[in-house]
């Protein structure tokens, strides 16, 4: 059997995720975003340090959800929770979309894609490689973000138990599987952006439009999901169920929600790749 | 041109796809919702009143199936206080979905109906709804037991409920009964007595105020549509706080209380447990009196009620669904009958999505009353406190907040309640060690003194966490009215004050903290200013329950997310194994004849959607040893030949063959092509070499393979090399991108413009480069418009116009020997002479020595000698073999391109 490539030539082998990781290790954007995750939680820090803190007697106390601010400073897992809270609306969603929707695009436009492809890397392989790698990206981000809020939460305000208004206070160790549990549940719910954006990036050759449109969207699902007088239709949008990992905060957890949204967001995933795929794999390289 | 997009088949299919989902989506939107049932509005006047002679007015609505065969089970449906047929339109609609003949009304008073409000008195309310029956035995689509007796059940919440209960009470034909959020004593709820002893309650003004001032019109503006003894009754009772005889006789004749013993149908109750209008203990006392008439009760609580609201949406599945089994069973015959077991909620947590509270549900096999079926008792600690009356109640605590809506979050998480210092005593217990399930009425026992003997205490039980908030469960407060109090502590009596049941997980850490006020905003409390003494012997006790928690729907949904992911995983395999045996038939397949040509390419044709044609036919062949030129001028369809050549972009027909492998995008043997296509692509961010070593490395071949150093002396960048790439020129990208190309030294060279952006000494070293490359058997193509570059650099030529090949062979071959000299001589007329007389075809004249002659044949030697001979001086003699001339004649004056075709 005559395979007939060059020697050492396997396609399996072509763009090792290794080789892809290092390829977006080097951008600026990469960096920028990952080293945003780790001063994100230093500014809220200084902000709570520096920022006014005998107020507390004249703030109301409000509902159970305010209570994460009231609570934010009364240890570390409150602290990396708190972080989690006010990045879950936008802040993560951009980074999850700056990842899955600048990789192929970006390439595209800097003319890289096509001698990819010439090499050839198979189309699959290189989409997959790069979806794979633009997630570990995003998930590492939301790690750090997390991770540092855990640690200098920690180291400011203590290991206490995770503490909110309506549940009772949740011990530390039992706080963490909590807290990773809100990790595991956000990275899948943003599987939606990533999966959208990964799409984005695919149909257009510039990086921004991907990310962008990308972020525009889920703003645009989330406006529509205000808007009650839609009715059941807001249980199909992609971001109805994106605040459900604050179920996890009672006791005993609320799951439902939960479960819900990660089937949305697995639905909506499997859909954006799966077009992503299709459309990348046969479509004309003319970029 | 036209302005508007062509219409392609694919435009087409979208368009169509698009235009479908819109029809559909507003077809889906204008058409009618399908009811399952037919409603009809109705007044039906019926005669009450002690002697049956006053007519009144109902304004009713009766609701029948839609799909309805023969006579169905009717269900008589009543709204609460306040409330008209409107108030329970959509529980008649879903009841008479489920296949019952639904009568709904305007109770007496209210909205349409006539008539007054007598307090679902057994004389007017009652009757009224016994007429309605005797009209529902008429009808001919409700089934009837007897003559006259429908077979019916009652429906009803709160003031709905009570006369359900009351009307089960006073008439046999009622077949079964759910009453919910109702009373059981009138008077004792709104003058409850929390203490045990005879004494007459705390009058609970505000919601008694809000009971009577939602009836509006009558005549009487003291009074609104409130029957004459009713209304004195509030007067009286509202004035003084406490009842007189008469008053205490109506709220009496007004309370299922009385009627409890006389009850046989199968009655379903469901109380809230944040109601601090009527408690579970309402509830309690009905199921208990109708319980010993040996009729069958089943109860159910719920995370709701006249403060709470409908409660959760799990919570008001679970009242649905057993209000739907009790009615099917006993009026329909379906389903087995429901056991009496007890369901009841606990508040869980948030729901993060309607930013309400979310319940869970629990069973038990039997209900346990208010005293739970366990109970704990923690210790109290906290000295005897003098406590002040205010005058006329105000400052007043605050425990709830009655008729201002359903916040069940703002009850069961505690912002509301408040104590007025001074007017307070605090007994607390030591922080729970392990959770406490308190469900029902806690109970604990006061001793307190007061200098006029009678006393007026509210109690409560406030849940407090470690960070010092408390909780006031649901608003609850036990009204306590003591009187004969001694002057001092020492000799005053204990009392068991029985706290309202509540519904609650305590924590473990929390502490409990008992508090005795003498205000509260929703009591009326005695005018005069006084001074008590209150303290609380020893325990707390707490009746507890245990229950097992009712399966959730939750679970369903995780065992919908397995199967998707193992779906998802499952689709991920088959699509793997599929294209891996694909792709398996497809690189094996070889064409012998074409096994060591480097490229053959045959009938190639590329039509883009927007049917514009790039390439009509191209076919050539490049041998190794060779390289070839594509020749063409700007848009003949040189790149997208290249484009098609690399798997870029698919052809519309024609086959591409690399060393017989039929070439597709990303077939393997592109790996023994190396490649520069319409300009060099790099990452910005890297330097030149990293540039190179990223792009090796995606190839996944080895490292020595790359010919590294080799390449990079190609590019001949010097130490720009190590310059990030967004800072090179032109060039200089050129020059990293044919370097890139060359890297592990591929078979196939293909160049697209390759000498673009270069300086003349560059041009003519990456000749050189490339034609010693075409040595050893590798072969190279260059697409070009430049001709002499092509004439210069290559050994064959490809001339492409228009989409078509004019012309291919080798450049000698295709220049061949131009019939045409340049000759400058020294006398331009006499050499004209001479040359026409040797027969050439044409002499014309090219500047002012310069001769351009069509020799025809006849060798240039001879045309100089004769020229010699004849005196004239030869300056230069040039063949033209240029290019220019050859392919100027082969694609035509038209100079224009197929772009612009």
């Amino acid at each position: 059997m005559t395979v007939g490539s060059a020697v050492g030539y396997r396609p399996s082998r072509t763009l090792p995720i290794r080789a892809e990781i290092r390829r977006q290790a080097s951008r600026r954007r990469t960096q920028l975003a990952l080293g945003f995750m780790v001063l994100l939680p230093l500014i809220i820090l200084l902000a709570f340090e520096f920022g006014g803190g005998g107020d507390d007697d004249d703030r109301n106390r409000g509902t159970a959800f305010s209570s994460l601010v009231d609570l934010a400073t009364s240890g570390g897992l409150n602290f990396a929770l708190f972080c989690l809270a006010v990045s879950a609306g936008f802040l993560l969603v951009v980074v999850f979309a700056l990842f899955a929707g600048d990789t192929v695009a970006s390439e595209a436009s800097w003319g890289s894609l096509r001698y990819l492809l010439a090499i050839p890397v198979p189309r699959a392989r290189l989409l997959a490689v790069k979806l794979v790698v633009a997630l570990a990206y995003s998930f590492v981000a939301l790690f750090l973000l997390a991770g540092t809020g855990l640690l200098v939460g920690t180291l400011r305000y203590g290991w206490h138990p995770l503490g909110s208004t309506i549940a009772a206070q949740i011990p530390p160790g039992q706080g963490v599987l909590r807290l990773l549990g809100i990790l595991a549940y956000l990275a899948v719910v943003l599987l939606v952006v990533a999966g959208l954006a990964f799409l984005l990036s695919v149909l257009t050759d510039a990086a921004l439009g991907a990310v962008g449109g990308a972020v525009l969207l889920w703003i645009l699902s989330s406006i529509l999901d205000q808007i009650t007088a839609l009715g059941s239709i807001r249980n199909a949008l992609p971001t109805h169920y994106s605040d459900a990992w604050m179920g996890l905060l009672s006791t005993p957890i609320q799951t439902e929600d939960l479960a819900k949204g990660a089937i949305s967001a697995i639905v909506y995933a499997v859909v954006f790749w799966g077009s992503a795929f299709f459309r990348f794999t046969r479509k004309d390289v003319t970029s | 041109m036209s302005a508007f997009p062509r219409v392609t088949r694919r435009r087409a299919v979208t368009a169509a796809v698009v235009l479908v989902l819109i029809i559909a989506a507003a077809i889906w939107a204008v058409l009618p919702e399908r009811a399952d049932w037919t409603a009809q509005d109705l007044r039906i006047t019926v005669r009450s009143g002690p002697g049956d002679d006053q007519p009144v007015d109902l304004d009713a609505r009766f609701l029948l199936p839609a799909g309805r065969s023969g006579r169905v089970p009717a269900v008589l449906l009543a709204h609460g206080f306040g409330g008209t047929k409107d108030s329970v339109r959509s529980d008649a609609e879903s009841l008479a979905a489920r296949g019952y003949a639904v009568l709904t009304w305007t109770a007496r008073g209210f909205g349409r109906s006539t008539g007054e409000i007598h307090l679902d008195s057994p004389d007017y309310e009652v009757k009224d709804a016994q007429r309605l029956l005797d009209w529902l035995a008429q009808r001919p689509e409700v089934r009837t037991d007897a003559a006259g007796d429908p077979r019916v059940g009652v429906v009803g919440g709160s003031y709905g409920g009570a006369l359900a209960l009351l009307l089960a009470g006073q008439d046999r034909r009622v077949d079964a009964i759910v009453p919910s959020i109702t009373w059981n004593d009138l008077s004792r709820s709104f003058l409850p007595q929390a203490a045990e002893t005879g004494t007459t309650g705390v009058f609970k003004k505000s919601w008694a105020g809000l009971f009577f001032g939602s009836s509006s019109g009558g005549d009487n503006p003291a009074c609104g549509r409130f029957a004459a003894d009713v209304c004195q009754a509030y007067l009286s009772m509202a004035t003084t706080g406490v009842p007189d005889q008469a008053t205490l006789d109506l709220l009496r004749k007004s309370s299922p209380a009385t009627v409890l013993d006389r009850i046989k149908a199968p009655t379903l109750l469901i109380q809230g447990a944040v109601d601090t209008l009527f408690p579970l203990s309402e509830a309690d006392a009905n199921a208990k009196g109708i319980a010993a008439a040996g009729t069958p009760v089943r109860v159910a609580w719920f995370t709701g009620g006249h403060d709470g609201g409908t409660g959760p949406g799990s919570d008001q599945d679970r009242v649905k669904y057993l209000t739907i089994q009790w009615l099917d069973h006993y009026l329909n015959g379906k389903g087995a009958a429901p056991g009496d077991d007890f369901t009841w909620s606990r508040v869980a947590g948030f729901s993060a999505l309607d930013r309400d509270l979310v319940t869970n549900g629990y069973s038990a096999t039997a209900y346990p009353g208010v005293t739970g079926t366990g109970s704990a008792r923690l210790d109290l600690s906290g000295a005897a406190q003098p406590i002040a009356n205010p005058p006329n109640g105000n400052p007043g605590a605050i425990s709830s907040l009655p008729g201002l809506g359903s916040r069940l979050t703002s009850l069961l998480s505690g912002n509301v309640a408040s104590d007025i210092p001074g007017q307070h005593a605090t007994f607390t217990t030591a922080p729970l060690a392990a959770a406490v399930d308190v469900a029902g009425s806690p109970t604990v026992r006061l001793r307190a003194a007061s200098p006029t003997g009678e006393a007026v205490l509210f109690v409560k039980l406030y849940d407090v966490d470690q960070g010092d908030a408390a909780t006031l469960s649901a608003g609850l407060v036990a009204p306590v009215r003591l009187t004969g109090l001694a002057k001092d502590l020492s000799q005053a009596q204990p009392v068991t004050v029985t706290l309202p049941a509540i519904v609650r997980q305590l924590a473990a850490g929390h502490t409990l903290r008992v508090v005795v006020a003498t205000s509260d905003q929703a009591f009326l409390s005695p005018a005069a200013p006084a001074t008590y003494t209150v303290a609380v012997d020893g325990q707390l006790t707490l009746p507890t329950l245990v229950g097992k928690p009712i399966a959730s729907p939750a679970a369903i949904w995780w065992y919908v997310l397995g199967a998707l992911i193992l779906v998802v995983l499952l689709g991920l395999a088959v699509l793997l194994l599929v294209r891996r045996a694909r792709r398996r038939r497809r690189v094996t397949t070889v064409t012998a004849e074409y096994a060591d040509t480097p490229l053959v390419v045959t009938g190639l044709r590329k039509a883009y959607q927007d049917g514009f044609v790039a390439v009509e036919e191209i076919g050539f062949t490049v041998e190794r040893g060779q390289v070839v030129g594509l020749l063409g001028p700007n848009g003949a369809g040189k790149t997208t030949t290249l484009r098609v050549l690399m798997g870029l972009t698919t052809p519309t027909a024609g086959e591409i063959h690399v060393f017989g492998h039929r070439l597709v995008p990303g077939a393997q043997i592109l790996s023994r092509v190396g490649a520069l296509v319409e300009g060099p692509g790099f990452l910005p961010h890297l330097t030149g070499r990293q540039n190179l070593r990223a792009y090796w490395q995606a190839t996944g071949r080895p490292w020595a393979d790359a010919r590294f150093d080799e390449a990079l002396e190609i590019a001949g960048l010097g130490a720009s090399v190590d310059r990030k790439t967004k800072n090179y020129s032109h060039g200089m990208r050129q020059r990293l991108a044919i370097a890139q190309a060359m890297l592990g030294l591929p078979e196939l060279l293909v160049l697209d413009e390759p000498t673009d952006g270069l300086d003349p000494p560059q041009i003519a070293e990456m000749r050189r480069v490339l034609q010693r490359y075409a040595t050893d058997g590798r072969a190279v193509l260059v697409s070009s418009h430049l001709l002499a570059e092509v004439e210069q650099t290559c050994t064959h030529a490809v001339v492409v116009n228009k989409g078509r090949i004019v012309a291919s062979g080798p450049v000698d071959e295709i220049v061949g020997d131009s019939p045409t000299v340049a000759i400058d001589v020294t006398d331009v007329s006499a050499a004209t002479d001479i040359l026409t007389g040797l027969g050439v075809r044409s002499v014309t004249p090219d500047g002012a020595t310069g001769l351009i002659v069509d020799m025809n044949g006849t060798p240039r030697a001879e045309v100089v000698a004769s020229l010699v001979r004849a005196g004239v001086g030869v300056d230069r003699v040039v063949p033209r073999r240029r290019l220019e001339d050859a392919f100027l004649a082969l694609v035509g004056d038209n100079s224009r391109g197929s772009g612009d075709r």
